[in-house]
């Protein structure tokens, strides 16, 4: 297939509101992969998805999507594209299978046999009318609509919040089986870091409308990480290499992304004495690295 | 083949990839030419993300234990003795770093733990 090894890049995108903006918001997915986007409520998530959708254009900045920008293919891309929003906007007192049938005329590939194939595995009643349906269930129907018109870059804006482990682990395996297509690019927005901490390729966190990292996983998971030390071991070069310090009456810990080089400092600086480091989960690289100055991270 | 991983385990998952498929190709469970799954189809089965199992693959192809051929997949390389040597050897090697560790840890100077290991080797 001819087009960009990346199904998504986001470019130097900024957006201003009253209250809120995303400022140079830049990340690429290569084709065929997983992204999760991560951050705190009120981050910027759902506004940056929206500005990918098209729905909100930024005020400066590019999006191209298979390499092709909307203006020049906006409905092209549209077709390519599956979207499941955080909420379901769908017509309450229609059944599953009557929304299936409107939103599919809205899509060149849509395919209903496969719906239906869809709506059966995730035990959703067609029948049933959508305000009748548990919130599980309406993500269920929306991602099987998504699915149904074979989308090549499928957008998830908190899939997988409010579900139950059960239903959230289904969801995580659909996505692993749409991912044995080489082909198939998922970009999935969440505050449930374990959920990506086990699909995902590649990780971009972004705090108060700026991207702080967009990685590959193991890098930032494997290269940062959390050191501990107790007081007296305590020095103003060392606590240059460290982002989201904590201090306490007792020690003092810290996020470090090189941590040979703080391994270097410390043993220089005090002889003999010792920390503890300890592997990063994402949950505490986002804790620590939300309201830290983005000056400070030398990435 | 088999692949157990924890998350309990201090290397990373990759590196456990790495570490069992290394492991069985240095004592014969895997054979040279032997398949391994393709790098999705693994992904899914451990419910981990592709490029987790990529980095591993890249890995091992990168040591000259697999060999990722277009289109083909990845099979276990034809290096055989060599490798598998190699690899004993880097064994033999952590063992020795490890005894270092130990005696230094202990306080011995340089010059007793030759003198141990010559002691050792003349037993």
């Amino acid at each position: 297939m001819a087009g960009s090894e990346y199904a998504l890049e986001v470019q130097g995108l900024s957006k201003r509101f009253e209250r809120f903006e995303l400022k140079d918001v830049s990340f690429r997915i290569p084709r065929g992969y997983i992204m999760g986007f991560a951050g705190r409520n009120g981050a910027g998530k759902t506004t940056t998805i929206k500005c990918i959708l098209d729905l909100v254009k930024g005020d400066s900045g590019s999006i191209r999507i298979f390499g092709e920008d909307y203006a020049n293919n906006p409905i092209g891309i549209r077709d390519r594209i599956g979207y499941v929003s955080e909420d379901s906007p769908f017509y309450e007192d229609m059944t599953a299978a009557w929304t299936g049938r409107f939103v599919g005329k809205f899509y060149s590939r849509f395919d209903s046999r496969q719906f239906a194939g869809w709506l059966d595995r995730f035990q959703v009643d067609p029948g049933k009318k959508v305000k009748e349906l548990s919130r599980g269930m309406k993500v269920k129907l929306s991602l099987a609509l998504a699915l149904s018109h074979h989308p090549e870059l499928l957008i998830l804006d908190e899939p997988t919040s409010g579900l139950d482990p059960v239903v959230r682990s289904e969801l995580l395996e659909v996505f692993l089986e749409l991912l044995q297509d080489e082909n198939c690019t998922i970009f999935f927005s969440s505050h449930i870091s374990s959920d990506m901490e086990k699909i995902a390729d590649y990780l971009t966190l972004i705090d108060n409308g700026r991207i702080l990292l967009s990685e590959e996983k193991h890098k930032l998971l494997d290269g940062w990480s959390i050191v501990k030390a107790d007081n007296r071991c305590k020095s103003p070069e060392l606590d240059a290499l460290l982002c989201g310090k904590k201090e306490g009456d007792f020690g003092y810990s810290g996020i470090v992304q090189d941590g040979a080089e703080f391994r270097r400092r410390f043993a220089a600086r005090f002889p003999g004495a010792e920390y503890r480091t300890d592997r990063l989960t994402l949950d505490e690289l986002l804790v620590r690295l939300s309201g830290s100055q983005r000056e400070e991270l030398v990435c | 083949m088999y692949i157990i991983l924890s998350n309990n385990d201090p290397l990373p998952l990759y590196e456990q990839i790495k570490k069992q498929i290394t492991e069985q190709i240095v004592n014969g469970r895997l054979l040279p030419e032997e398949s391994l799954p393709s790098i999705r189809a693994l992904a899914k089965e451990l419910e981990i993300s592709v490029i987790t199992v990529k980095k591993a693959y890249d890995d091992l192809e990168a040591d000259g234990f697999i060999v990722t051929r277009q289109g083909k997949g990845s099979v276990v390389a034809q290096a055989g003795a060599a490798f598998v040597r190699e690899a004993k050897l880097k064994g033999m090697q952590q063992h020795l770093e490890d005894a270092i560790t130990a005696g230094r840890a202990l306080g011995m100077s340089d010059e007793e733990i030759t003198k141990m290991l010559e002691l050792l080797l003349k037993e």
